[in-house]
């Protein structure tokens, strides 16, 4: 479907399916070394991919839908027969001591388990990057464990401290920097999640595998400092 | 070759056409608001067409500067007494005040080579949530000194010196700037037009929209009666573009901007037509817009149309600068 008239949205499933996503990240991943120097962006999101074009470039076809889908069903048989190899694996030490976990109680609470035990299923946990967005780095990862699936707060904190690792829903995520957000914060990286200046600006990419690894409060300061 | 800040206006930027290849990690391109304005300014000036420029909002800055500096002002006409949409040879030592806008809300200064700041990520665009791009990833500041490049065109340079007023006779007609308000936008229908019931479909058409003073380079935030809600409440997240109108449970839509996010979870009701995104960006706050529902081809002609109007603009420009 057209998104706008310089955009298309590819879209597999109006529900989140962690399946479908993972043809997706690698559909997107297929399109993107395909460099087609009229498609500036390709978007992997939740259901489906994004494509966005440049409709000045010389060779921007005349009916662009069309060529997009040609790409993406080009592209979709291989992705279905991939091997899941696509993402990278990423290690993201979190230090889940009180003064970071800003919304720990609340959520054990809701979640009828110890305060404990929710940064242990949370640490256990395998994670996906399933989409990024909200701000630069930023990357909602699936595979929260169910007991941990809370709702957001009710009203969203006006500033969320840089690297805070939250949770809501089925999904988990790290605050690339201080921004307003509603997410329930149980821990703080001290990774930095995405730096213009690096040549690969981001931390994390779609589809990389992600594993959080508790730190104490020492450790977390002394990474911090090597910021 | 430098210019000299001396009152950073309300909001003034360096932006270009944008940075593209990172929107799967949440960065948005961004850019100019009006990047027909910007290319104008920078064909007066003979730079690259893409080349940054300062985009100056609502409330313009007043520059000094230190050498004599070939400059174009185009976009939203502000009260000043330099001269708009069209070269300006400023000697060394003029003040540059630029006033208020008195109609859009844009204007982009263009020097010739261009400002001296380093790409980031490909781009010179500020991107303000970020901190980085642009002038150190923020808006001009009272004392800042900005360096220039060296200008490519100096033939234009030594032309414009010989002349009384320093500048031409002719100018570049302006394409953005709306004659009178409300001024019309075409869209295409949203991914979730369909979901929201006809009476919020209706109102989206029929109703006058108010730009609110809340609005900035990430959105515009549309004043009338609130939308009702969607059918079908809870959308899984998707892609968003330039020009995306979401409606969040306020039922107060947004026109996704420049700086917008690049995916998002409220429902989309329409998506603004490419070709008229840098109008709707010359609305200063409470400026008026109504919709006008277009296919896509419709869509897409408008596009071609509006690019013809600026090919035939840069052609005119080429042209007088030919005949001398």
């Amino acid at each position: 479907m057209p998104l706008g008239d310089s955009a298309a949205y590819i879209e597999f499933s109006t529900t989140l399916d962690l399946e479908v996503n993972n043809v997706v990240q690698r559909l997107a991943l297929l399109i993107l070394k395909q460099k087609v120097p009229w498609i500036r962006d390709v978007v992997p999101a939740l259901g489906g991919v994004a494509l966005h074009f440049d409709p000045d470039h010389e060779g921007f076809p005349a009916e662009p839908l069309e060529a997009a889908l040609e790409i993406v069903n080009g592209s979709l048989k291989e992705s279905l027969e991939m091997k899941d190899d696509a993402g990278r694996e990423v290690e993201l030490p979190v230090c889940y001591e009180p003064e970071f976990a800003l919304d720990l109680k609340e959520v054990a609470k809701k979640a009828q388990l110890e305060p404990q035990e929710v940064c242990q299923l949370h640490e256990a946990g395998e994670y996906r990057v399933l989409m990024m967005g909200f701000a630069p780095g930023h990357a909602y990862m699936g595979g929260l464990h169910v007991k941990l699936a809370v709702p957001r707060r009710a009203s969203p904190r006006a500033v969320v401290p840089a690297g805070s690792v939250a949770i809501a829903n089925e999904q988990t995520v790290v605050y690339p920097y201080a921004i307003s957000g509603g997410w329930n914060v149980i821990g703080r990286t001290p990774r930095v999640l995405f730096d213009a200046k690096r040549s690969r600006p981001s931390l994390l990419w779609p589809g990389d595998r992600v594993r959080f690894r508790a730190i104490g409060r020492e450790e977390f300061l002394e990474l911090e400092k090597q910021k | 070759m430098t210019v000299k800040v001396l009152r950073p206006g309300l909001l003034t930027t360096l932006q270009d056409y944008g940075r593209h290849g990172f929107q799967r990690v949440g960065l948005c391109p961004g850019g100019a608001m009006d990047k027909v304005s910007l290319t104008l300014a920078n064909a007066l000036v003979g730079n690259a067409l893409d080349e940054a420029a300062l985009e100056m909002t609502v409330i313009g800055p007043e520059i000094l500067f230190e050498e004599d500096t070939l400059v174009a002002v185009c976009g939203a006409e502000f009260q000043s007494s330099f001269p708009h949409n069209r070269p300006v040879l400023a000697r060394k030592g003029t003040r540059f005040n630029v006033g208020r806008a008195a109609r859009g809300a844009r204007a982009y200064l263009a020097v010739a080579g261009g400002f001296a700041v380093e790409p980031v990520l490909g781009s010179r665009s500020t991107y303000l949530p970020g901190h980085f791009g642009g002038l150190e990833g923020r808006a001009l500041k009272h004392g800042d000194v900005l360096l220039l490049r060296e200008p490519q065109a100096v033939e234009r340079f030594t032309s414009l010196k010989k002349t009384k007023d320093a500048t031409v006779k002719w100018s570049a007609r302006p394409l953005t700037v709306p004659d009178r308000e409300p001024i019309l936008v075409h869209v295409i229908e949203g991914q979730h037009f369909a979901s929201f019931d006809s009476n919020s479909q209706r109102a989206f058409f029929d109703t006058v929209w108010s730009v609110a003073p809340d609005s900035n380079r990430m959105g515009f935030r549309l004043s009338g009666p609130p939308l009702g809600r969607p059918e079908a409440d809870e959308i899984l997240s998707g892609p968003t573009c330039l020009g995306s109108v979401q409606v969040p449970p306020s039922g107060v839509p947004i026109a996704l901007m420049a700086d917008h996010q690049t995916t998002g979870g409220y429902p989309r009701i329409a998506e603004i037509a490419s070709a008229d995104v840098a109008r709707l960006a010359q609305l200063a706050p409470g400026g008026k817009v109504h919709f006008a529902k277009c296919s896509l081809e419709m869509a897409t002609e408008l596009r071609r149309d509006a690019r013809e109007r600026l090919n035939a603009a840069l052609r005119g420009i080429a042209w007088e600068y030919q005949r001398k």
